[in-house]
């Protein structure tokens, strides 16, 4: 009997050496969680903090109903439209160009292609997420807009066509991988179903295997476009860091995130009222991409599938 | 044996099927289908009745490497179903098929049945209606679904998911119709009911059933193979195989001596 109760004992207070244990590893893990949403909350607060005296100078009516945006001019104007319509006008070039090419590499990849070429093709797409965007940027400047001037002679050498069409191309392989990926979690019996009506492939890749994949694929074009919204380098280099209130895509202008960038390469003196712009422009970036995670989420569980 | 009267709809000779990392599921098989006759397909698990019921609307073409060999033949036009000629969508199109698992599509209940005439290219509203509502009479769900056409499929139960396509595999007046153990995910109700509609629908196409449940296969067969390790063993009339088998394995397995 005393025998029984000394190895039970023991055992226990192994257990309790074990829920100690797992206790430290459970908090460790937290910790961790923690660390990035206080990173986040730390972000927020210095956005907000350091765009109070911004706002205190200038009006919020002043900021979001200007067209000029000139902090660098004897007279200033602090109006984020211009900045905003050029983040606008580039991401939406840039989705035109994506959109359609991602879908399309994702069906081909998920409905088309062999086991075998998938393996080898989506590995090479996936590296040009790795290539750094300064690279894009360049190839606007010096390789696609001097091609569309051939085209269009009269554009001018920044604008925002070419790094429109080029930061399309970027995205690309963000459009395809996730909405490939969306689109293999269809099972194969619902293909199977199609297939035994006498659907051809493509048939059933457009009126099946799509709208059963079609939360994934929303939320790969959601990705793409705060992709496209929060880009820097390429709008930098090749769209001219000319604040313009325009939707022309043959004229030069500036985003949010150009702005941004030119501003924390010391055009301005820090502290000063043009310095904390950046602080307010940033607000306005955090929350175009916020609502738009947010839509994404939204999206994902309107439409998730269910098969 | 066979009466004399019956009319053979599709038969398979010398059929051979080997798959693409050189398994042979299936050896010589001889199997005819009666006109507007079930027949049933049994065996224990792996003995290839699910890889033969599926090379009848070239299903195993999906997948690259899969060879078949010897002929299915489709009557009253002797078409050898496997044939690199015979186009598979052609095959698909005469031989419908019901999966194991309810497969609805994501669409409304209309267009789940209506989505085999839309991919012949059928858009005409008053045929599709009028095909829709057939399919779905013949499968015994229009009472239940009439008032919600246009709700999407997943909110039906599974039974109902089932008979649905079973009407989706009707809509397009098939002359054979495929079932891989369509009761195998269904509770009991629901089993009895598509049993039932499989009564019905012989009076008008004949049946292929593949079945693990014996039970099942003499209720509603008229004529049952049993198949081991890719063979066919024994084919005759299912009151025969379940009452008198000539051969020592069938019997086994139907007494359940093994299986």
């Amino acid at each position: 009997m005393s025998k029984t109760k000394s190895t039970v004992s023991k055992a226990l207070a192994k257990n309790i050496r074990r829920n100690f244990v797992e206790r430290l590893i459970e908090w460790a893990l937290m910790l961790s969680g923690l660390i990035a949403i206080l990173i986040t909350f730390g972000i927020v607060f210095i956005l907000v903090t350091e765009s109070i005296p911004f706002f205190e100078a200038v009006s919020i009516k002043e900021f979001l109903t200007s067209t000029i945006w000139t902090p660098n001019f004897e007279i200033k104007n602090y109006g984020i439209l211009p900045l905003v319509a050029g983040t606008v006008t580039i991401t939406g070039i840039a989705l035109l160009v994506a959109i359609p090419l991602g879908t399309i590499t994702a069906v081909y990849l998920s409905e088309f292609a062999s086991h075998k070429l998938r393996e080898t093709v989506k590995p090479i797409l996936e590296l040009l997420v790795g290539v750094p965007t300064v690279v894009f940027g360049y190839f606007a400047l010096l390789l696609v807009t001097p091609l569309l001037q051939k085209i269009y002679p009269d554009l001018p050498t920044f604008n925002m066509l070419g790094p429109g069409i080029v930061m399309g191309i970027m995205i690309v392989p963000y459009i395809a991988s996730v909405a490939e990926d969306a689109m293999r979690a269809v099972p194969m019996a619902m293909r199977e179903g199609s297939y035994a009506m006498g659907a051809t492939r493509f048939q059933t890749a457009k009126t099946v295997v799509m709208p059963a994949a079609l939360s994934g694929i929303i939320a790969a074009y959601i990705l793409a476009i705060s992709r496209g919204i929060g880009e820097t380098m390429i709008v930098a280099i090749a769209a001219g860091q000319q604040p313009n209130f325009t939707f022309n895509p043959v004229e030069s202008a500036a985003t949010i995130t150009a702005y941004i960038v030119s501003v924390a390469l010391g055009d301005l003196e820090h502290g000063g009222i043009g310095y904390q712009s950046i602080f307010a422009a940033g607000i306005v970036l955090f929350i175009m991409t916020l609502s738009l995670n947010i839509l994404g989420q939204w999206t994902r569980k309107k439409f998730t599938e269910r098969y | 044996m066979v009466k004399k009267q019956e009319i053979i709809k599709a038969e398979s000779k010398e059929f051979n099927f080997h798959y693409a990392d050189g398994t042979h599921a299936l050896k010589d098989i001889n199997i005819p289908l009666y006109e507007k006759r079930i027949t049933a397909l049994i065996g224990p698990s792996g003995c290839g009745k699910s890889t033969f019921l599926r090379s009848f609307n070239r299903m195993h073409d999906l997948y690259p490497g899969n060879k078949y060999a010897g002929q299915i033949i489709l009557y009253p036009d002797n078409t050898n179903i496997l044939d690199k000629k015979v186009d598979p969508i052609e095959v698909r199109m005469r031989i419908s098929m019901v999966f194991q698992k309810p497969n609805p599509f994501p669409k409304s209940i209309y267009e789940n049945v209506a989505y085999g005439l839309r991919v012949r290219g059928e858009n005409n509203k008053r045929l599709l209606d009028d095909k829709v509502e057939e399919a779905l009479k013949g499968a015994s769900l229009w009472n239940e679904v009439k008032d919600r056409l246009q709700d999407l499929a997943y909110n039906l139960s599974g039974g109902q998911q089932q008979r649905l396509c079973i009407a989706r595999a009707l809509a397009t007046d098939p002359e054979i119709m495929l079932f891989d153990e369509p009761t195998s995910a269904l509770d009991p109700i629901a089993t009895v009911n598509i049993e039932e509609l499989m009564s019905e629908l012989k009076k008008k196409l004949t049946i292929l059933i593949v079945t693990h449940n014996m039970q099942q296969a003499a209720r509603i067969s008229d004529y049952t193979a049993y198949m081991y390790l890719g063979k066919m063993i024994e084919f005759d009339e299912t009151d025969i195989i379940f009452t008198n088998p000539s051969k020592k394995e069938t019997e086994d397995y139907i007494t359940g001596k093994f299986g």
